[in-house]
């Protein structure tokens, strides 16, 4: 009975966590993107599966995804210490060990892997295993920490989801998986970095080489404005191939002309405008980045679903 | 010292321990079904060796218009 007393002294000790702290762990928000675009991308691809072995697809990307982010806070602890956005995590505020975190991201990734493998296919599986790898190795333990262009490479994670949908239904990489990738790869910087341009202060404390703290908030708008640039081409390339349709095609263009003008209005700011009327710009332009991607992917779906009725696609 | 079932940790255990029995009951269900749907979508074959066994795949609709060499008439 000894251990009770122990646990009336610190009813929430260390390992004591509630289902909720281990669900916190692999990062819902963050899985909730990834179900959608999965889902997009096993949904526009021109083979169907059965609806089990469709939903086990979408789980078990999503848990891979999970495991990601419970590895990501096993070894980001430090640096989630010292953030504010992030100090209220499981593992920096001691209500899960990171052993636990540790553990759980293993098991996961292990499960994950081997049941999207035997649901759908071996090429679907080594892809998710590899999007693990590069999101906690190449990202995580390596890029994080040493390069300020860590976003624009460690993006490459975000962007598989997709595409890992996509080969599960048909086994294969083809050009509208790659388009769906390079989509949300090439989105990613300027989405980053607009969050970057208002909570710089927390990067800095962490000392996470992100562009703002290592070139400066100006350089950081010119860069948004390159990427946005870039990105452009993508989703406009993509709205014409069998994915996409005239919808996809309006969608994008608007969409991306809108992002444009945000992008220029970001180039052209100082910090004094920006610190002045609270980033109100670059809060916007964050803000409308989700929507954008949010819609893009949409606009594949809507073709998708319209297709029965002679409506979408070419 | 007596036990305490309403202690806040309890609680949180016992939520914790019905959380991941609901998983794994959950996941059960899930590869049964998923076991159920690929067995039934699978190629023909025999429970014994697992190997593809053309013969058992539905007759063709039409027979041969001769009959194979040696075949007695």
């Amino acid at each position: 009975m000894s251990d009770i007393g122990s646990y009336e002294r610190s009813a929430t000790g260390p390992g004591d966590g509630s289902f909720g702290d281990y669900v916190q762990l692999l990062k819902p928000r963050v899985m909730s993107l990834v179900v959608f675009t999965a889902l997009v991308g096993l949904m526009v691809a021109p083979v169907r599966l059965h609806p089990v072995e469709a939903f086990c697809a979408i789980l078990f990307i999503a848990l891979g995804a999970g495991a990601s982010g419970a590895l990501n806070m096993w070894w980001d602890a430090d640096i989630d210490r010292v953030m504010r956005r992030t100090q209220s995590r499981p593992v920096p505020a001691g209500r899960i060990e990171p052993g636990e975190a540790l553990g759980l991201g293993l098991a996961l990734s292990g499960i994950s892997v081997a049941m999207l493998a035997l649901a759908t296919n071996i090429l679907a599986g080594a892809l998710l295993a590899f999007t693990i790898f590069f999101y906690v190795v190449i990202y995580t333990m390596w890029l994080k920490r040493w390069t300020p262009q860590n976003i624009v490479i460690g993006g490459a994670a975000g962007a598989f989801p997709p595409m890992i949908g996509w080969v599960a239904a048909t086994g294969s990489v083809s050009l509208e998986a790659v388009l769906m990738f390079a989509l949300i790869f090439m989105w990613t910087p300027p989405h980053f970095w607009a969050l970057a341009l208002f909570i710089n202060s927390d990067y800095d404390k962490a000392k996470v080489p992100m562009l703002t703290v290592t070139h400066g908030k100006a350089s950081t708008r010119k860069h948004i404005l390159v990427y946005t640039l870039l990105l452009i081409p993508v989703p406009l390339w993509a709205a014409m191939t069998p994915i996409g349709g005239p919808l996809t095609l309006t969608v994008a263009v608007v969409l991306n002309a809108v992002f444009l003008f945000g992008a220029f209005r970001i180039r052209r700011r100082d910090e004094e405008t920006a610190t002045a009327d609270g980033y109100r710009v670059e809060k916007k332009f964050f803000g409308f980045s989700i929507l954008y991607l949010f819609l893009h992917f949409g606009a594949f779906l809507a073709e998708t679903a319209l297709r029965p009725y002679g409506l979408g696609g070419w | 010292m007596a036990l305490q079932p309403t202690h806040d940790l309890h609680k949180r255990r016992f939520g914790r321990n019905l959380g991941v029995a609901l998983l794994l009951a959950g996941f059960v269900a899930l590869v049964f079904a998923l076991t159920v749907v690929k067995v039934q979508r699978g190629d023909p074959m025999q429970g014994y060796d697992h190997t593809v066994r053309p013969e058992l795949a539905p007759a063709a609709d039409t027979a041969p218009e001769t009959a194979p060499e040696g075949t007695p008439q």
